[in-house]
């Protein structure tokens, strides 16, 4: 993406000029429609960028579940059964009608997470719109296979579509996360009950609202609420086919555990602790390639580091290590923090009050630990309205690789930074991790790339380049960090069934009995 | 051994008496990775499944309630083994399944770095000066 800032300021939702307002309270989206609680009880919800209440959200339980799960089965006959022609062209109409609302969907994005307004407008919400498109296109040009077992008898693959799904979603990106896990299942043929995250609930809604005069009802429902009253409820309903969830390993365990009871299929993201890798060729010259390696130093900061493929470790060859570092630094300070509404704004607001304590506790640990504090290390209090809300200055720590800092995703704007000997070491220390989301290497030599991207355990290797998340190119897990792939047309079967029909075109009969 | 890896502060601690009327005994899991991952995560005993991959730390003494058990995945207790954890508790809303969620808490844990006779106790070699390799953790 190419960013253009601009002196721009949005108006925050609720005030004059706004071109999004929240509703003040929101119900669940069952069966095509609005429906309150069975119990209910609602529960209020933040903004991150000033810490006050601006909607309050329906607080689900295992009934609404139930009646979310029911309205789905009964909306799937039809909506399995639609041409592909129909389904894609209902997905290009999403798409287009995000298209013609992305500011709006942008500014509910940036005032519920807190990420900068420049971010939802040049990342999230396109790529959530060509997300659409994409599995619109792939699902027009999936086909299924013949196979000639022998002269008389034929086996044919059929894709089918499993039923009704459950998708948990995260709250670092509340849009694009629900549509990459949307897309390829409403593209497959399924119908879905989702779970936003309780910290984000809200923006989806923006979005259910543009679009669900688009979609038959039933197809799409969306059920609020706590993990433990909403989430494990859906995760270990008995009339879903399949969950995916996007989170960390403790609860990725618990509805693998669910899954075993009910024999279903799960996808899982649960995050990474990316190791990002600069080769000492980087530093030959001070072109526009080190101007852009010096960037992807700084790539910890976007989204506030709430990503799970955030490098959040740099790995620098000793032979640069002390200039590169430098200017690397000096990179990191140039980061403007300030209003998420301000398009000039690179870093914003964490996503809630407990992510902003998580970090800090980190902070504190990585001082303990004995790791240098180079810059940042502290709350930002940006005054004003703003004061309140969740902000924590771009930190760069330099220690070593055993470190509990260098090893566990902080989710936040904290570089863990070391240097290494050698290839092997680089490698060493980028694998000696739990986890194998994403990396990134940085080098001018071809051969380096190939053998570093190859050698590195993990499912998305960027090379000179970083945080890139075009539709069509695979992401997922090594090691703890999940099964499965998103953001690729494979993942259409991840929700689909094989239906495989075996056929004898022999007229007489086989000769047993 | 006399050196405690787990402890609770008093403020999580009153809030686990208060889940424990509800849901009756408790346990924690530690989690790693994505989004709410490095929290603990409280449970109704029999609703996690342990294994023979995670590591009981031991368990939280609070007063009134049976010895609350808190577990870690083995592989994440490789790192994490030369640092003390105290759960604590802060405002805010955690994702995932932990009990605490729907009261507007999240439980946090909070860490130090055990000190030479801790570490002797407990079997480990003491750090000394400057920074562990990665073969100590492995």
């Amino acid at each position: 993406m190419t960013i253009a800032p601009s002196p721009t300021t949005y108006a925050a939702p609720g005030e004059e000029g706004s071109l999004v307002s929240y509703r003040s309270r929101y119900d669940h989206f069952i069966g095509g429609e609005y429906v309150p609680p069975a119990g209910g009880q609602y529960f209020e919800n933040p903004t991150p960028v000033t810490g006050k209440v601006f909607t309050e959200i329906a607080r689900g339980d295992s009934t609404d579940v139930d009646r979310a799960v029911e309205a789905a089965w009964k909306a799937f006959p039809g909506w399995g059964r639609t041409s592909v022609a129909e389904r894609a062209g209902i997905l290009n109409k999403i798409a287009d009608r995000m298209e013609q609302n992305l500011e709006a969907l942008a500014v509910a994005e940036t005032w519920e997470n807190g990420k900068p307004i420049r971010e939802t407008i040049g990342a999230d919400i396109p790529l959530a719109i060509d997300h659409f498109r994409y599995f619109a296109g792939a699902i027009r040009a999936q086909e299924g296979s013949t196979g000639e077992i022998d002269h008389d008898t034929v086996a044919y693959h059929f894709h089918e579509p499993l039923g009704v799904v459950g998708q948990i979603i995260p709250w670092n990106f509340p849009i694009l996360m629900a549509v990459w896990k949307l897309a390829p299942a409403l593209a497959a043929g399924n119908c879905v009950v989702l779970k936003p995250a309780e910290q984000t609930p809200a923006s989806i809604h923006v979005l259910v609202d543009l679009i669900k005069d688009l979609l038959p009802a039933g197809v799409l429902n969306v059920v609020n609420g706590f993990g433990i009253e909403v989430g494990a409820p859906l995760a270990q309903h008995p009339d879903i086919r399949k969950v995916a969830f996007t989170g960390e390993t403790t609860t990725g365990r618990l509805i693998m555990q669910y899954a075993s009871q009910n024999l279903i299929p799960v996808t899982l993201e649960l995050g990474g602790k990316s190791p990002n890798v600069f080769f000492a060729d980087v530093a030959q010259d001070k072109d526009a390639f080190y101007d852009k390696a010096l960037e992807g130093f700084a790539f910890f900061n976007l989204n506030q580091g709430e990503v799970c493929t955030c490098p959040s470790r740099a790995l620098v060859a000793k032979e640069i290590y002390d200039g590169f570092v430098t200017d690397g630094l000096d990179r990191v300070r140039a980061v403007k923090q300030g209003h998420p509404l301000d398009l000039s704004t690179m870093i914003g607001a964490q996503a809630s009050n407990d992510q902003l304590e998580k970090i800090l506790s980190y902070i504190d640990i990585g001082k303990q630990e004995g790791a240098k504090l180079l810059t940042g290390g502290e709350r930002a209090d940006l005054g004003g309205e703003l004061s309140g809300g969740y902000y924590v200055t771009p930190t760069v720590f330099e220690g070593d690789n055993s470190m509990r800092i260098f090893q566990e995703e902080i989710f936040g704007p904290v570089l863990a930074l070391t240097s290494f000997s050698g290839y092997d070491e680089a490698i060493s220390i980028a694998n000696d991790t739990l986890y194998g989301l994403g990396a990134g290497v940085w080098s001018r030599e071809a051969t380096t790339l190939y053998r570093a991207g190859r050698d590195i355990q993990a499912g998305r290797v960027w090379e000179n380049t970083y945080h890139q998340y075009p539709a069509g190119a695979a992401f997922g897990g090594y090691k703890q960090s999940g099964i499965g792939r998103e953001n690729h047309k494979m993942m259409l079967e991840h929700y689909q069934q094989t239906k495989n029909l075996l056929v004898s075109y022999a007229e007489g009969p086989m000769g047993f009995f | 051994m006399s050196t405690d890896r787990v402890a609770v502060t008093p403020a999580a601690g009153e809030l686990l008496r208060s889940l424990a009327a509800r849901h009756g005994p408790l346990m924690f899991h530690q989690s790693g990775g994505c989004c709410d991952g490095s929290s603990p995560m409280c449970y109704p005993v029999g609703m996690f499944t342990t294994g023979s991959g995670d590591v009981l730390l031991g368990a939280l003494d609070v007063p009134g309630l049976d010895p609350i058990e808190v577990y870690m995945s083995k592989s994440q207790f490789a790192y994490w083994q030369y640092t003390h954890l105290t759960i604590d508790v802060v405002d805010g809303r955690g994702a995932g399944f932990s009990l605490e969620v729907p009261e507007g808490k999240r439980f946090l844990t909070r860490s130090r770095m055990f000190d030479e006779a801790e570490l002797a106790d407990l079997g480990l070699v003491p750090a000394g000066p400057g920074p562990r390799s990665s073969a100590d953790v492995g």
